[in-house]
């Protein structure tokens, strides 16, 4: 009897001996493969600049944990631009994205998209379409983009959902021609939806104007930064004083004038008899 | 007792009669991926989505518990839809059989049964051994990592709703991954993904220790011991206590991790096995228990 009883003990610290290197040999092994997926994971949290999400997109750290992947929003996208990414593309497998330079957001009213999405992937509160933030267009190439060049292309503008809110036509002098105005294509990130149309239809072979997700295309000031003409508006008047015009050491006969700089003086308008000296092979007559 | 599994079945009920939860099953899963599939390649929308989450002709919502439970330890909340779906999914799985999924619905068990099959057929024996815990550690992990990273991590590796979104949406890569499960099956493990590893499978089972619907050993005392039942059961340890009734277990087989997929009740050539409830237990032990067999030693 008595020497049954350490025996006793010695089986059962056996059988918790190896529940316990079995449990080890478990939680080490699976922990290996977790460890695995889970830096995976952390790789694949990066959206590819190419990749746009639809509509009402939850930011993308949220939304790989909001969206199961199930592919509502693109069986209810009426214009079939939406996919869902397979294992071996750049976004994090299953869930749905577009290339705005394949084909852009058609901007439905009803955004059926976001109404099929079961989880709020895609947020339900976004209801008009034109808050939409899918990312931001950007002109990228500004060394190959027409209107840049002075050429009026303005195709991006045009096709633009949000015309003259999201992308205004803003005049510069051209500096090649000397005479002409360039238009310059600028877009506005507060009316923005990034819907790509035009990616879309920058007719460059390769798009001068690209979506991009916002939190790349934005930049932000320092949270101190105070802007001084701001800061005026906001307080209704100058918060230096006294608010004292500037006097300047003006060149003879020029004048300043706010917003347009130094000009001649009306008084002392050149008489058309002293204008430079042109190079007479220039005037026309006989040498 | 011949050769293939199987033959005395067909011999006793003739094929049909020795096939039938089969292809019952068979006809299942590929329904169930036909529904999904006659949207997109047919036009006709009665079911859209995949298995994560489906709505069938605009009123069913139906949501996968296991990934909605990976969702909520990401610390979202998501609409009410996906909600009703899984209370819907939860009530249907707990009354047939949680693992009724795995046999019935995903569609990864055609691909692993055709590598058993094949095992068979070649007679490849052995592999690598783990345990059949192991798929609960996997879960644990899979969960683990879904409140760590915040992301649906398990989902960026998940064959399961790799291959059954890849067939509906485009299968890309995903024939790789699961051509790889088919080997794996075929070369390296016996069970290996479904009985071993698989979390949704794990989760599943779980949910199916509570399920209503059984089979049961009910003839047990027929039984011939030509151990056909132990040799196509997906989970022959679930087997063991209803039919040889070991501790005085009744017929029922309760273990959660049996998949209901009928096969026993195909090959056994004396009709030991038939569907019922779990309720079936007590009445059935009235019946003699089961004599002294001695189990004969599994491989």
């Amino acid at each position: 009897m008595e020497a049954d009883k350490p025996r006793k003990t010695s089986a059962a610290a056996q059988a918790r001996r190896q529940f316990l290197l079995d449990s080890a040999r478990m939680a080490c092994g699976v922990g290996l493969l977790g460890i695995g997926i889970g830096l995976y994971a952390k790789q694949a949290k990066a959206l590819p600049p190419l990749a746009v999400r639809p509509p009402g997109a939850l930011a993308e750290k949220d939304f790989l944990g909001a969206c199961i992947r199930c592919g509502l929003c693109v069986r209810d996208c009426p214009y079939d631009i939406l996919s869902l990414a397979t294992p071996e593309e750049p976004v994090s497998t299953g869930t749905p994205y577009f290339v705005a330079r394949q084909l852009p957001c058609e901007m439905c009213e009803d955004i059926p998209c976001v109404k099929a999405c079961p989880t709020g992937a895609l947020d339900h509160s976004l209801t008009d379409i034109n808050k939409a933030k899918m990312g931001l267009a950007v002109l990228v190439d500004q060394e190959n983009c027409l209107n840049f060049l002075g050429l009026r292309c303005d195709i991006c503008y045009r096709v633009c959902p949000v015309i003259d809110k999201a992308i205004t036509l803003e005049q510069q002098l051209n500096a090649r021609t000397g005479k002409h105005a360039l238009f310059i294509p600028v877009v506005h990130s507060d009316a923005c939806t990034g819907c790509g149309k035009c990616e879309k239809a920058c007719p460059l072979e390769a798009a001068a104007i690209k979506v991009y997700p916002t939190e790349l295309a934005k930049g932000e000031p320092g949270k101190h930064y105070r802007f001084g003409w701001v800061e005026k508006d906001k307080a209704g008047g100058s918060l230096v004083a006294p608010d004292v015009e500037h006097r300047y050491n003006l060149p003879e006969g020029q004048r300043y004038e706010s917003g347009r700089g130094l000009n001649p003086d009306a008084g002392s308008e050149a008489a058309p008899g002293t204008q430079p000296a042109v190079p007479r092979a220039l005037q026309g007559g006989k040498l | 007792m011949s050769g293939r599994i199987g033959a005395d079945a067909v011999a006793a009920k003739g094929w049909l009669g020795a096939h039938k939860w089969l292809l019952l099953r068979r006809a299942s899963q590929l329904g169930i991926l036909a529904l999904f599939l006659l949207g997109p390649l047919a036009g006709v929308w009665i079911v859209k989505g995949n298995l994560t989450f489906s709505y069938t002709l605009g009123f069913l919502p139906l949501t996968d518990p296991f990934i909605l439970l990976q969702s909520l330890l990401t610390r979202h909340l998501p609409e009410t839809k996906a909600f009703v779906g899984v209370a819907i999914v939860l009530v249907f799985y707990a009354l047939v059989g949680g693992r009724v999924f795995c046999s019935w619905a995903c569609p990864v068990n055609m691909v692993t049964d055709a590598a058993a099959w094949l095992r068979g057929r070649l007679g490849i024996k052995g592999g690598a051994y783990v345990s059949r815990k192991t798929r609960y550690w996997i879960l644990a992990m899979t969960l683990v990592l879904a409140a760590a990273t915040g992301t649906l991590a398990w989902e960026l590796v998940n064959p399961v709703s790799i291959f059954h979104r890849g067939l509906i949406f485009g299968l890309g890569a995903a024939w790789a991954v699961i051509l790889a499960i088919f080997l794996f099956e075929l070369f390296v493990m016996q069970d290996g993904w479904c009985g071993r590893l698989c979390p949704m499978g794990a989760f599943y089972g779980l949910l199916g220790k509570v399920s209503l619907f059984r089979p049961a050993a009910i003839r047990r005392s027929a039984c011939n011991d030509c151990m056909e039942c132990f040799a196509v059961c997906p989970e022959p340890q679930v087997i063991r206590p209803a039919l040889k009734g070991v501790g005085g277990a009744g017929p029922v087989i309760l273990a959660g991790n049996c998949t209901n997929c009928g096969r026993c009740i195909d090959v056994c050539s004396k009709d030991v096995f038939a569907f019922g409830t779990r309720f079936g237990n007590k009445v059935a032990k009235v019946s003699q228990p089961a004599q002294g067999m001695k189990p004969a030693a599994c491989k």
